[in-house]
Parts: C-alpha cells; sequence; structure tokens
C-alpha cells in the first residue's frame, strides 16, 4: 500500500500501516542521532524538558551536510538506527510515535514499538541527495555545538519513507528477504 | 635540484598537495566512480525481485541527483581515507601530513561536506574540520606522487570485522567468516555493499589490505585466478543470502568482492572484511 500522511499521525493512521508500505510524509519532524539523543536522556535523567515536543512526535535520525548557499538543507539521508537503540525505548514510552533511520533495531526496540502502537520508518540510506530535495525548512533549535548532530526541527514534503516495523511488529528486515527467499525455493 | 651525482628530485610544494587533496574530497563526495556506477545500473536491469528493482532505481537517481544539485551523494561525508603513492625522487616542501588535513580542512569546508570527526574516540568532540585524515604512505619508485581519497562512511566501517583464523581453517573458513560478516551486518551497511578482503599477513596489515581491496575498481578481479574465483564464489554467495538493497529483500546484496592478500606466518591465517556501502568512494590524482 501507499500512503501521503501528514504528521503528527493519529492512531488510525499509524495502525493501519504494515511492514513494506510505502509513506510520503509530509509536516515537521525532528532531527536527533547519537549525541543528541545521550543529552536527551540526561535531561530526563535531570527531570528537565526535552528540546522538542516528546508525545505524538517523529525522529529523523539524520545528520545533514552544511547547506550550500540557496539550498535549506545539504545532503539528508539516514544514519544507522540500531546506535539509537538504547535511548528509543524509553522515548517510545513518553509518547514518540514516529522513528525514521534505516537499518535494523533490536528486540526491545520492537517491543516498544508494538506496546506504544507506534512505527519505525526507513529512508532510503544513501539517498542524501534526494531526500534533501523533500525538506522545505530547516533550524536548529538546540545544541547548536553538536554541529551535524545538533537538533534540527524539519518541515518535509512527500519524504518517501518504507514501513520498516509496524505497530504490530512485522518487520521488513526479516520478511523482505524471507519473501525473496521463499521466491527462489517456488522457482526451483 | 641536485641531490648527488645524477639523481634528479622532482619537488612539490605543500599548497600542491592540500590543494589537490581539497579538489579530491568534494569530487569523491559528489561524484561516483564509473565503476561503481556502472555497476549499479547493471544491478538494477538484472534485478529480478521488483521491490529491489524498485529500490536501486532510486538509489541510481540520487546518484544523479547528487551532481545535478551539486550535493554530496550521501550526507556521511566520511572520515577522509587518503592514500599516497609516493615516488622515492620527489622532494616535498614542507610537512606532507599537514599538507593533507590542510587539503581535507579546505575541501570539506568550500565543498559543504560534513564534519564527522571526534578529536577523541572516548571524549568525543567535534574537530570541526573534519581533521584528520587517516594516511596511508607506500613509498614507490619514480618521481611523481599519486593521491586517492577515499571518504569512508561509517555506517558501513562499523560492519567490518577481523578475525585470526586457524590454518586449518582454509578456504571454507575463509568463505564462511566473509559471508557469515555480510549476513550479519544485513540491512545496516547500506547494502548493496563493496565487500573489501584482506587475507594474510599480520594483524594490523590483514586490516588495511582489506581496506586497500576497496581501491580496486569493482569490475576488476584479482590477477591471481585463484582469488578472482574465490572473489566470485563469495559473491555468488553472499548474493545469495537475500538481503537485497537497503535489506527489504532481493539478489543484490553485494556488488563484488575484492580479495587482497600478502604473505603469511606458518601459524596463521589472518582475515578481514572491510565493508562499503553502495555509494562507495574514491578519487584519485596523479602530481
Amino acid at each position: 500500500m501507499e500512503y501521503r500522511l501528514k504528521t503528527p499521525l493519529s492512531r488510525e493512521e499509524l495502525s493501519k500501516l504494515r511492514a513494506g508500505d510505502m509513506v510520503y510524509l509530509s509536516g515537521v519532524i525532528y532531527t536527533a542521532r547519537d549525541a543528541a539523543h545521550k543529552r536527551m536522556m540526561e535531561c530526563l535523567d535531570r527531570g528537565e524538558p526535552l528540546p522538542f515536543e516528546i508525545r505524538d512526535s517523529a525522529v529523523y535520525y539524520v545528520g545533514p551536510t552544511p547547506e550550500p548557499p540557496g539550498r535549506v538543507i545539504g545532503s539528508a539521508g539516514p544514519t544507522t538506527s540500531g546506535r539509537m537503540d538504547a535511548y528509543s525505548p524509553r522515548l517510545l514510552d513518553l509518547g514518540q510515535k514516529i522513528m525514521i533511520g534505516k537499518g535494523m533495531r533490536s528486540k526491545e526496540v520492537l517491543e516498544a514499538i508494538v506496546r506504544n502502537a507506534g512505527v519505525y520508518l526507513a529512508a532510503m540510506g544513501g539517498a542524501g541527495a534526494l531526500m534533501s530535495a523533500c525538506v522545505k525548512s530547516a533550524r536548529v533549535i538546540c545544541w547548536e555545538d553538536l554541529g551535524c548532530e545538533a537538533v534540527r526541527r524539519l518541515e518535509v514534503e512527500d519524504m518517501p519513507l518504507t514501513v520498516a516495523i509496524d505497530s504490530l511488529g512485522g518487520n521488513i528486515y526479516e520478511s523482505g528477504p524471507t519473501a525473496y527467499l521463499d521466491s527462489l525455493k517456488e522457482g526451483k | 635540484m641536485n641531490c648527488g651525482p645524477g639523481i634528479a628530485m622532482r619537488r612539490l610544494t605543500a599548497e600542491e598537495i592540500s590543494a589537490a587533496v581539497a579538489e579530491l574530497c568534494i569530487r569523491a563526495n559528489r561524484q561516483l566512480p564509473e565503476d561503481i556506477v556502472g555497476a549499479m545500473n547493471d544491478a538494477k536491469t538484472s534485478e529480478p525481485w521488483p521491490v529491489a528493482e524498485a529500490t536501486l532505481e532510486v538509489l541510481c537517481r540520487n546518484i544523479e541527483a547528487a551532481g545535478d544539485m551539486e550535493l554530496p551523494v550521501c550526507q556521511d561525508t566520511g572520515m577522509a581515507c587518503v592514500f599516497a603513492s609516493l615516488g622515492q625522487d620527489v622532494h616535498i616542501e614542507g610537512d606532507f601530513k599537514q599538507a593533507v588535513n590542510e587539503g581535507v580542512r579546505r575541501g570539506y569546508e568550500q565543498g559543504y561536506l560534513r564534519k564527522s570527526v571526534v578529536a577523541d574516540p572516548l571524549r568525543r568532540v567535534n574537530t570541526g574540520d573534519n581533521t584528520p585524515a587517516a594516511i596511508t604512505v607506500e613509498l614507490v619508485p619514480g618521481d611523481s606522487l599519486e593521491l586517492t581519497v577515499v571518504p569512508k562512511g561509517f555506517g558501513s566501517e562499523n560492519m567490518s570485522r577481523l578475525a585470526m583464523l586457524k590454518p586449518a581453517d582454509g578456504v571454507e573458513g575463509v568463505k564462511r567468516f566473509v559471508v557469515d560478516t555480510v549476513k550479519t551486518a544485513g540491512a545496516n551497511p547500506c547494502p548493496p555493499v563493496v565487500v573489501g578482503v584482506g587475507i594474510g599477513g599480520t594483524f594490523d596489515k590483514v586490516a588495511a589490505l582489506a581496506k586497500q581491496a576497496l581501491l580496486r575498481p569493482i569490475h576488476q578481479r584479482n590477477q591471481d585466478e585463484f582469488y578472482a574465483r574465490l572473489e566470485e564464489d563469495m559473491l555468488r554467495e553472499i548474493n545469495l543470502l537475500g538481503i537485497g538493497p537497503q535489506g527489504f529483500g532481493g539478489r543484490t546484496t553485494a556488488l563484488a568482492v575484492n580479495i587482497e592478500t600478502m604473505p603469511t606466518h606458518v601459524a596463521g591465517l589472518p582475515v578481514a572484511v572491510n565493508i562499503s556501502c553502495h555509494v562507495t568512494r574514491r578519487a584519485s590524482m596523479k602530481l
């Protein structure tokens, strides 16, 4: 299936997504990767507010290249999500609904997705230039000292994403390769 | 300059080296080598699985978009691995290492490339200019300097592995380790990957061999027919794993396996696997 959706996603929109579906996502998303996640955990430990409203949020694991003159952002493809596995369950339990990145997630993250009816969307790893074209505005909102790892507020339009893990625990990184390998067996 | 009877030294300035490195950093990040672009287009044409074909189509479009938009192909513009084949009859005026790092600094600034290097592995403060580069110098006969810049992304670098196998493990052991490394990496290193394999040498040399293997254009097989066949065997096995482009399933898990070898100890069989993503970058210049 293909969906055109706008953040924040409703409970109904989230629950109908299935691993392998395409989503063209528009609206506001926030960027955070390793260093920003670590600081977010420190904020929570100290009882301080996070840089953005985590409830119903979409977080994109990206460290873009600097924007050349005339562009809002440089190359902006996803980074490997697995490095955020240590942090994601806590954020999902606080209401974050969408994670955008690439690559496999831990069992703990998958369980947190199911528990909170969230979704993990895969952006095209290495397609930094194409993803850049989907970003309509970008602004650093926190931790500028982290450079490419600073937290940014992005407005995106029709960002092409694949549902990687859905709210029922469907997982493209397992079902995709299995479906292909099964097709080989059937062919024989 | 005369450095003795009959020996003519070629002079190169630090500035010439910096300018070359800066240009190579920008070029490598915006424009993929012909062999990689060719292999991606071929994979797209021959991929039998529709999801995988569609994924490869997007990745090929991204390569074109980067050129059109003058943007890096991938936002991880890497740690700059700089390989220098330095002619022994070249005299460098200035500090070579500083010259290379100045080139990286300039290239990453002027090319709007991402600064992804931290000064210390545990205290993790960004150096702000993507220096230092990872520099490898090889002394060769002649009076020229050939520079190759390989911006190495860490999505794939992180999935690389090294093993000190036993001689009894043999070809099968090596093959199993390489295929298993790619399998374990799964979707994470942005497949389709290029697999650089080092076999032999010592603990440190084998890792260097695996990286060096990524410098060879991927349509060229190892010149030793035994290893050329092993490259093809491993590629065939890897492309039966089903991981596919982006790990969404499909045939094209790897574009190529490149093996480099060197003599080793009677007691050892070191193997290293350096994985590179579909954005396998390199750019060279001869001075």
